[in-house]
């Protein structure tokens, strides 16, 4: 086998190793955009959202009243700007994993609170034993109370509100 | 969902993917069978005879798993299969191409061996298979927490007991009619699944009961006692079985698991504190142990008349240079014994396809890692996102304790490197950790199921008479 054949063989097969790696980069580029990373703009409308997004499921619109809000919105706070559609789903907020909105906030709770709709579909929010309090309208929470749309809910630093 | 996804990234309905992993599998597999030509071309002029059969056995193999995988887990990730494939592979070539080589391939040394590897991949892809069609959720784990910390710690300690000691460390169990079998491979899976589930009850208590003192968080000194506990276990392991490799594999598991549940760094600084003076404490004492670091600080010193392993290697290394002497044309041999085969299968790698070669390698493993993390971050269950992290982590600290081992930049420590290294044991056991990261990952990547409906809505509906 001559010089030169090995040669090219030696650099061909490490040509052929880095392009499978080039390549499995590729794949992994390609899932980035299959992901979605919610827009904390505040001014994002439901229209705007990214391409790849699933379709949107039919909400479970039968219990809502009309005028009832659509959707939670974090006005202050690090999170501010970010918004959650309401679709008769529970929503809890803390610094747990697992709530629906991870409060990034030194001043919230693991879990501090929760918003859900009562059987008439009127939101209500709940304070969940939290250290420092929720707070609507100055006043902390002690039971459950129902909101308003545009009322704000502080919890530390941040500072919800349901909008239509 | 946006309801979902506020703060997270989330997988927006990945396509499926299937696809992809296919053409990267045909891609896996075409790449150690050209490695083949290439040795067979290198030593004797010839395509090498078995090429076809190895070809075979290893694409019906990555078949298999593929028609598996596309059935039964539809959504995972569609690198992970093919990065394992191919390390596979590269490491069946590698052994056989040490194979053509006599003086280490005596029937003192156990023969060739590439052909019980290929037996050893199957049966791990075997494996791979059962885990994917059997376990259909890996949550059902969750209910084995405590079950999973006594087998792996019967796991852990069988050598001790019925174990037999070879080349120091005393890790292997001999089964009657199966050869030897390293219970510790298998233990860093089921110590996954413990850490993974005791961590996710027991985070919150751990994260934040504490004082924090000059920045750092200090734990409660109750809240110490699992990391004691396993830190006494993982020096019991450097110990009786003298086996460096899964004590600092156990530890730093554990370590980097309480990490991530709680995100306090001051377990980190305990981890480390602990493992260096655990390891400070074994090198002093322990014969065997010392003697490791003692070719770590002097490589290059004579032992028994003739150069060390280590030194061995680190020629291969250096005379690897950028982009290798070639496939088949290099000298790692030399390193002697079935070492070549198994610890310092990596100096190899290094000599024969360089530096350029060695870093495709080592990529491989990190993009297998990130996979796993990736895994871990869209994972919507806790205890899915710490088992994730938990393989994952595995995987990397054991491709870093036996690639810095075998460079020198720590003591040895006689780990396989995942997949490439010789051993039955090690292929099987991190068959089942792909197999279990695969499951993680199609859970995590399947698009949520539509809400049902909710009966008030029925109740409330509008009827036209």
């Amino acid at each position: 086998m001559s010089e030169l054949t090995l040669t090219v063989m030696r650099l061909g097969f490490l040509a052929v190793l880095w392009l499978f790696v080039i390549v499995a980069v590729q794949v992994i580029r390609s899932d980035l955009f299959g992901t979605r990373v919610t827009q904390r703009a505040a001014a994002r409308r439901p229209d705007q959202a990214p391409q790849q997004r699933r379709p949107q499921q039919p909400a479970p619109r039968g219990r809502q009243r009309r005028g009832a809000p659509t959707k939670l919105v974090i006005t202050e706070g690090s999170l501010a700007g970010t918004t959650v559609a309401l679709q008769g789903q529970t929503i809890t907020l803390g610094r747990a994993h697992d709530s629906t909105i991870v409060l990034d906030d030194d001043y919230a709770s693991g879990r501090h609170a929760r918003i859900y709709p009562d059987r008439d579909g009127q939101w209500i929010v709940e304070d969940l034993g939290s250290t420092n309090g929720t707070y609507v309208d100055r006043g902390r929470l002690t039971t459950p109370v129902p909101i308003a749309p545009g009322t704000p809910i502080r919890i530390g630093k941040t500072v919800i509100e349901l909008r239509k | 969902m946006s309801s979902t996804s506020t703060t997270t990234v989330s997988t927006g309905g990945l396509p499926s993917r299937r696809n992809t992993e296919l053409a990267m599998l045909v891609f896996a597999v075409v790449i150690p069978i050209l490695a083949y030509a290439n040795v067979g071309l290198a030593k004797d002029e010839t395509i090498p005879a078995g090429m076809l059969g190895y070809g075979l056995g290893l694409g019906l193999m990555a078949g298999a798993a593929h028609l598996v995988v596309r059935r039964w887990a539809p959504y995972a990730d569609p690198l992970m299969l093919p990065i394992a494939t191919l390390l596979n592979g590269l490491g069946l070539v590698l052994i056989w191409r040490l194979d053509q080589e006599p003086e280490i391939t005596t029937s003192a040394l156990g023969g060739p061996m590439a052909a019980d590897q290929l037996i050893w991949s199957t049966v791990g892809v075997a494996l791979f298979l059962a885990v994917l069609i059997f376990l259909k959720d890996h949550r059902i784990l969750q209910r084995y927490t405590y079950i999973s910390m006594v087998v792996a710690l019967i796991l852990l300690a069988s050598p001790i007991f019925i174990g037999e000691s070879v080349n120091g460390a005393r890790i292997w169990v001999q089964i009657p009619g199966v050869g030897s079998l390293q219970p510790g491979e298998f233990a860093k899976i089921v110590i996954a699944v413990f850490f993974a589930g005791y961590l996710m009850v027991k985070r919150d208590a751990l994260a934040l009961a504490s004082r924090r003192v000059m920045g750092v968080y200090l734990p409660r000194g109750r809240d110490l006692g699992p990391i004691l506990v396993i830190w006494a276990i993982s020096l019991m392991i450097l110990i009786f079985e003298t086996d460096l490799g899964t004590s600092l594999l156990f530890f730093g598991i554990f370590v980097v698991m309480l990490y991530v549940a709680t995100e306090r760094t001051s377990w980190i600084i305990f981890g480390l504190l602990l493992s260096a003076s655990g390891a400070v404490f074994v090198a002093s004492t322990n014969a065997h142990v010392g003697q490791r670091v003692d070719n770590w600080l002097n490589p290059l010193a004579l032992e028994n008349d003739g150069v060390t392993e280590t030194a061995q290697s680190m020629y291969a290394f250096g005379s690897g240079g950028l982009f290798g002497s070639g496939l088949g044309q290099g000298y790692s041999r030399l390193i002697g014994g079935i070492a070549a085969k198994s610890d310092y299968i990596l100096a190899t790698v290094g000599e024969e396809l360089g530096l350029a070669g060695l870093m495709a390698v080592i990529l491989l493993y990190a993009l297998l890692i990130e996979r796993g993390m990736r895994t871990a971050l869209a994972a919507r269950d806790p205890f899915g996102k710490l088992l994730a992290v938990g393989l994952s982590g595995i995987f990397a600290i054991q491709v870093f304790v036996v690639a810095g081992g075998v460079t020198g930049l720590i003591p040895l420590t006689g780990m396989t490197m995942p997949f490439l290294a010789q051993g039955g044991s090690s292929v099987i056991a991190n068959w089942a950790l792909i197999a279990l990261l695969l499951r993680i990952s199609d859970t995590a990547r399947r698009p949520a199921p539509a809400p049902a409906p909710s009966p008030d809505a029925e109740q409330t509906q509008v009827v036209r008479v």
